[in-house]
Formats: C-alpha cells, sequence, structure tokens
C-alpha cells in the first residue's frame, strides 16, 4: 500500500519537474548526521507551551554508573509525580528524523527529457531521608527537600543558604564538585533555585536489567525558558556538545542571549562524500562554528512534526511524543492560561498538524564563549527548515545528442562548482577533494560515469 | 509686536573650500538624515552579512506601507507637506525588529506606526514612539510576530560602533540625556543584579553587548517627539524604561522587557510633560544649532 503512495507521489513529481524544469523534490534520503557522530554530546529534550515545561536529559556518560551523578538547578521545587524515567529509543528515534541528511538524484537522460524514472531506496514517592544524613545536612545549611528513587535514579531536591555548605555536603557525600563550581551554585541559590541531584542507584539498575543510562524527565511551570549550561563549563575538558530538541506548540524556538545562525543547506557536494558524510558533516559543523567565533547557536532542523520529505526516520507516533511530556496533542485550546492569552489573530497550523514543531539546535560551548545559560523564545515561525546535502549523479547512459554533448561540457563545471563548494563548506583542501574525486594531474575532471564515446558508435 | 532685526552674519574667516561647505552643511543638515543612514546601512547589513531572518520582500512591504500610509494620512489632515522622513525612519526601524512569517502583518506594523502618530496626541505630540507601538501591538495580539533579540550576535566592536552612530544621532536631536540616562540606569540594574548574584562580569557584559540593546537606545527611546520636553522629566522617563525593562527581564523572565517597558512609560508623558514643563522640541529647529544658520531665520 505504502509502495503505491511514493509511486503516485512520485508520478505527481515527474510532473513538477516537467512543467518547472526544477527539482520539486527533496531527493533520496542516504545518509544522516545523528548526535553519535559527536562525543561528550548532551541531548535535551524541552517540551514548552506557556509556561508548562517538560526537560528530558540524557547524556553519553562513557564511565562507570557508579561515577554518574547529575546536578541540574532547577526554578520550583519538583515532586516524585513530577520525576519520569524515559526510553532512550525515544531521543533516538527524534535525532534520527531531525538529523542532518544526506539526498541524492540522478541526472535524467539529457536526450530523453522527458522520461523520468525513479528507484526507491531503503533507508535504512518521597521516601524520608536517613536521620543522620538530614542533620549533617542542616548544620552545612543544606536542607534536602525530598529524597526519591525513581527507576534506577536516587533523586534529591537540595535547597541551601551557602554554596560552600552545599558544595561540602555535595562532597561528603561522594559527588565530585569541581573547582570553580561554588560562585555558580551561589548564583542560581541566589536566584531560589533549587538543586535537582540524580545519581544510579546500582541496585535498583541491576533489577531493572537496564545496561545504559535511561533519560530523565522532569515538568515544572516557570517563567524561565532556560537552559542551565554554566555548571556544564567547569568540569569540562574543552568544549562541550549540547543538541536541543525544542517541541512546541507554536513554532520554532530560537535563542535570545545568542545568535541562533540557520546552518548552510542545500548544498550540492560530490558523490565521494556518500561514503563519508560522518566526517564532512563534523567538519562543516566545526568550520560554522569558527565562522562564527563560537558565539551561535545552530539550526539543524525545523519542521511540523506531522511530515518530513525527505524522511531520515519517520515523525513521532502521537504516543511518543506523549511520552516526551507533549501533554497538548489532545487538546486543541490551550488549558494552560498563561500559554497565550488573548490572540486574536493565531497562528495557522497546517491541515493535518501534529500541532506540535520541532526545532533542532546545536551548541558547541564553553565558558569563554557562552558565560550565561542559554535563554530560548518560541517564535510564530513555522516555516520548514531542515540541514540538507545533496548529491547529484551524472546520467549513466549514452550521450549521442546534441543536448547530451552539451551536457557533458556542463559535468565538468558542476564537478569543479561541488569541489569548491565542499572545499568552502568544510575547509578541507580543494586539492585533495580533486583528487579524491578523481581529477587528473592538471586539475580536469574525470570523464565521469558518462559513456566512453566510443561505446556509443557501433551500438546496435 | 514686530521681529527684531536679525544680527549681521559674522564673515567667514577664509574662503570656504569645497570639502569645508560639505562638512558645514552636514554639521547642519537635519539629523533625520543622518538617522535613515544608520538604519538604512543597518537593513541592509542584516540582508547580507548578519543574515537576518529578513525576506527582502519584507523590508519592500514594510517601508511601502509605512510611505503610502504617511501619505494618506497627511491627506487626510490636510497637512500642508508630506513627512517622508519619519515614516522612512519608524519603517526602517520595524525592518530591523520586527520578524514575523506573514506578511500582512509586517504591513500592519507599518500601518500602526504611522497612525499612532496622527491619531494618539497629547499636547501637539505623539504619545508612543510609532516602532514602538506597532510592535507592543502587534506582539500582544497575536503568535505570528516575534522580536529576535539575538539576531545581532554580540560582537563588541559591532555594538560599539551602532553606539557610536547613535550617539552622533542623538546629540545632533538634542536628546542624548534620554540615552545617557537610560543606559547608565540599565547598566547600573545590569551588573548590581550580577554583583548581587556573584556571577563573573562576563555574564553582565555579554548582556550589555546586544545590538538590540544600542538599537533600542539611540534610536527608539531617544525619540525627541515622544519623550517629555524637561530634562528633568526625561531622566526620570529614561530610569523608568531602564527599571521596566530590566524587570520584565530578570524578574519576570519574559521577553521584550524593553518594548513593553517603554510603552507603558510613554503613556506617562503627557502626565510628566503637566507635571514639569519645558520647551518643546522640532526637527526643523534641531537641524539649525548654529548662531550663523539662526540668524538666518525669519524671527
Amino acid at each position: 500500500m505504502k509502495r503505491t503512495i511514493v509511486t503516485l507521489a512520485s508520478l505527481l513529481v515527474a510532473a513538477l519537474a516537467a512543467a518547472s524544469g526544477a527539482h520539486a523534490f527533496c531527493g533520496f534520503y542516504v545518509a544522516k548526521a545523528d548526535t553519535k557522530l559527536f562525543n561528550k554530546a548532551s541531548q535535551v529534550v524541552l517540551v514548552r507551551d506557556g509556561d508548562r515545561t517538560v526537560l528530558t536529559m540524557t547524556s553519553d556518560f562513557p564511565g562507570d554508573p557508579k561515577q554518574f551523578a547529575m546536578v541540574v538547578p532547577v526554578p520550583p521545587f519538583i515532586t516524585r509525580e513530577q520525576i519520569h524515567v524515559g526510553e532512550r529509543a525515544v531521543i533516538e528515534h527524534l535525532d534520527a528524523y531531525s538529523a542532518p541528511r544526506l539526498v541524492e538524484y540522478t541526472d535524467p537522460d539529457p536526450c530523453r527529457p522527458q522520461v523520468l524514472y525513479e528507484r526507491s531506496m531503503t533507508a535504512g514517592a518521597p521516601m524520608p531521608a536517613s536521620a543522620a544524613k538530614a542533620d549533617r545536612a542542616k548544620s552545612l545549611g543544606v536542607t534536602i527537600e525530598a529524597q526519591y528513587t525513581v527507576g534506577e535514579y536516587d533523586i534529591l531536591i537540595l535547597s541551601a543558604q551557602q554554596s560552600d555548605g552545599l558544595e561540602q555536603w555535595l562532597r561528603e557525600n561522594g559527588y565530585r564538585v569541581p573547582e570553580g563550581a561554588s560562585p555558580i551554585l551561589q548564583s542560581y541559590l541566589k536566584q531560589n533555585m533549587r538543586f535537582f541531584v540524580a545519581k544510579v542507584n546500582l541496585a535498583e539498575q541491576a533489577k531493572l536489567g537496564f545496561h545504559y543510562l535511561r533519560p530523565l524527565a522532569i515538568a515544572y511551570e516557570t517563567p524561565k525558558f532556560m537552559l542551565p549550561i554554566r555548571l556544564g563549563t567547569v568540569n569540562a575538558n574543552g568544549p562541550q556538545e549540547l543538541f536541543v530538541y525544542a517541541l512546541t506548540r507554536n513554532g520554532r524556538v530560537e535563542s535570545t542571549n545568542y545568535r541562533t545562525v540557520k546552518l548552510p543547506t542545500g548544498m550540492t557536494i560530490p558523490g565521494y562524500v556518500k561514503g563519508e558524510f560522518g566526517p564532512f558533516y563534523q567538519a562543516m559543523f566545526a568550520k560554522q562554528v569558527a565562522d562564527n567565533d563560537m558565539h551561535a547557536v545552530f539550526l539543524e532542523y525545523a519542521w511540523d512534526m506531522s511530515s518530513c520529505d525527505p524522511c531520515a526516520a519517520e515523525p513521532l507516533s502521537p504516543a511518543e511524543l506523549r511520552h516526551l511530556g507533549v501533554w497538548w496533542l489532545d487538546s486543541p485550546v490551550p488549558s494552560d492560561p498563561t500559554s497565550r492569552g488573548f490572540r486574536p489573530i493565531p497562528a495557522p497550523m497546517p491541515p493535518g498538524s501534529a500541532n506540535v514543531f520541532v526545532s533542532r539546535l546545536h551548541v558547541r560551548y564553553d565558558a569563554a564563549h557562552f558565560p550565561e545559560d542559554l535563554v530560548f523564545q518560541t517564535t510564530g515561525d513555522r516555516q520548514s527548515f531542515q540541514g540538507r546535502y545533496v548529491l547529484q549523479h551524472p546520467f549513466t547512459g549514452s550521450l549521442d545528442c546534441d543536448a547530451g554533448r552539451a551536457y557533458r561540457q556542463s559535468l565538468d563545471t558542476r564537478r569543479q562548482e561541488e569541489a569548491r563548494t565542499l572545499a568552502s563548506l568544510t575547509g578541507w583542501d580543494v586539492a585533495e577533494i580533486r583528487r579524491k574525486m578523481g581529477f587528473d594531474g592538471q586539475g580536469n575532471p574525470p570523464p565521469g560515469d558518462a559513456t566512453p564515446w566510443w561505446k556509443s558508435i557501433w551500438k546496435e | 509686536m514686530p521681529a527684531p532685526p536679525a544680527p549681521p552674519i559674522p564673515p567667514l574667516r577664509r574662503a570656504p573650500g569645497a570639502a569645508h561647505r560639505w562638512l558645514d552643511r552636514a554639521r547642519h543638515a537635519d539629523p533625520r538624515w543622518f538617522q535613515l543612514t544608520v538604519l538604512g546601512s543597518l537593513v541592509a547589513c542584516g540582508l547580507t552579512v548578519l543574515r537576518f531572518d529578513l525576506p527582502v520582500t519584507q523590508v519592500v512591504v514594510t517601508i511601502g506601507t509605512a510611505l503610502a500610509t504617511q501619505v494618506a494620512c497627511s491627506r487626510i489632515a490636510r497637512l500642508p507637506r508630506v513627512e517622508l522622513k519619519s515614516a522612512l525612519i519608524s519603517s526602517l526601524s520595524l525592518c530591523l525588529l520586527l520578524r514575523t512569517s506573514w506578511l500582512p502583518l509586517a504591513a500592519l506594523g507599518s500601518v500602526i506606526a504611522i497612525i499612532s502618530k496622527f491619531a494618539i496626541r497629547a499636547h501637539d505630540k505623539h504619545v508612543f514612539n510609532p516602532t514602538n507601538l506597532a510592535l507592543a501591538v502587534l506582539l500582544a495580539t497575536t503568535d505570528r510576530v516575534w522580536i529576535s533579540a539575538g539576531q545581532w550576535g554580540s560582537t563588541a566592536i559591532f555594538a560599539a560602533a551602532l553606539a557610536l552612530a547613535g550617539l552622533v544621532v542623538v546629540q545632533r536631536s538634542a536628546r542624548s540625556d534620554v540615552t545617557i540616562a537610560f543606559l547608565a540606569s540599565y547598566l547600573a540594574l545590569v551588573f548590581g543584579r550580577s554583583l548581587y548574584l556573584g556571577e563573573p562580569m562576563a555574564i553582565p557584559l555579554h548582556r550589555l553587548q546586544s545590538g538590540a540593546l544600542v538599537l533600542f537606545a539611540f534610536f527608539m527611546i531617544s525619540d525627541p517627539r515622544t519623550t517629555p520636553d524637561a530634562r528633568w522629566a526625561r531622566l526620570v522617563f529614561a530610569a523608568l524604561v531602564a527599571y521596566g525593562a530590566w524587570y520584565v527581564q530578570f524578574r519576570l523572565f519574559r521577553t521584550n522587557g524593553l518594548v513593553w517597558s517603554l510603552v507603558a512609560v510613554s503613556g506617562l508623558t503627557p502626565l510628566l510633560d503637566r507635571l514639569i514643563a519645558g520647551p518643546r522640541f522640532e526637527w526643523d529647529r534641531a537641524a539649525l544649532p548654529s548662531p550663523r544658520r539662526a540668524a538666518l531665520l525669519p524671527a
């Protein structure tokens, strides 16, 4: 059934292409550049509408789970019911769905411009703290406001009078607090924020049978639409990598205190990149970071969750969205009174829209370039954007016609252009790119995949 | 009463060369020409180097609608001449600040800005900065517009250059006191909060290196047609705007504090004018600060 739909869609596209002479289609999906390409990456899903926020955090912590601890400043008090241990598969799906992608086209036969053929590719409850512990905490000015075990995590909600006491308490309880964290903890405390502290309960983890750390989600209400990144910059060896998937009802999310830059997209790059899309994306991202003096947040994807084109993975199902904390799927009218107020001109929803708009932001940050926490806003922008890179394969059949000969000449120019584009996107050496593309010693492009001319002389 | 005779024009010390004449003319030109040049260059920069989320069509629609509305309103009000400069300034500011994915809203912004100048008046001057009012009305009524505060980046050099350009404009329009009072108050509040929280100074510095803040301080709050007439009233006005903006951003944790604060405090301008009287500002007079040119004026 699905195949039929694809064929119908292709026919429509063929008609459009013939009419306009341009590609009205986003190409065939080939590969994606997901978060696994980046070391030390944290992924955060921020579901936000009005003041309601669901924050899901996951990290690729490489070490022993015994050594894992997460300390997150949170605006309000968090009860047991506001904490949830999620499934990593859902975030992996979201990652795959929104990842920058490589697509490919094959040139049509220039000698028979009306015939287009298609081929399909498969893309692949609060527990009381122990009395002694509570006393020691109290003497340090730290209040253990609550203590929960949720899934494989032991969670504490802490408040404190002074950061020194908090720091000492954390150290005494086996948390490694990096040097320089104290003033940061202090500034959060003065803003009446609490600390959400999580570590792995090994016995529970063994009982549950998970060999990896599942994402932790918390739901809370606050006007602050922000991500605290400052603590992360203290203990980091070099820059950190952060992916934020923001799910909103209204539209794209951007940073208000750093520049949000759309990644270069839609460029045609040489065919050999098909085998090294990962390194290509890493190099391109590094170049973009350098070009923006490491002061920017990058938008990799912005799309209505009801669709994708081409799909790196299918959109998330309503069940998966609910799992991530999207609570408004069944309520067309905002149930949160603070969410939008009086709005005579509401944002239009496309027909069939899931009413969920996803923005994927990618930040490489350190303390020097990102001194303050990331602050965001939801915009009314529902325009689709994706990081998409194109392979344009030459036509491989006979070129024995005037148009065919002209086409062959245009291929040379195109290959030169592709080499230059790739060099400017990645900073790679253009001579090396040309070598990989099979250019000869004089810098002339290879004859390409086009059939050698002599083959068409005596053809039957 | 007969006008006193104009004093004689003092002779020039030396014959003016072409460059000298040009400088002289530039010094006495309407400061709005300078403002237009700066805003126009910023829009051009935004379209090219800074890659704002601003389609060229939106620029065309915003400016076109503003000019058309200005012409229409001037006709209806039977004004002797159509003043296009201020409409251009308002629309260029809208281009720099207003973001929308629906073009009719950009046009609506221009219409609100221009009509407000004609319709919302007290003591024969308009109450709200036209750009600011248009932004506030649209932000309050629809989810489809937003202001990209982060679009400028935080390049210190850029902010400094913009500030310098703005300084010339406010100097020329004799309203630098508002800008200076606003910036001093805002700086004190932002640095004060960071000092209280024990934050490193990199944080308030990063907050102040904002193109949006500089644009607001030098090109919006300093609008001589909407600020109070008396200097003291202006200083109070500036301090209130700074506090309001700070409060919205750092106590309520909402966006666009500057816009909300200015629109709220502007409502107080007629009251401040009544309480503390001062000389009324006119653009034409601002352009003629030199005694030599003033002497040419019919009294």
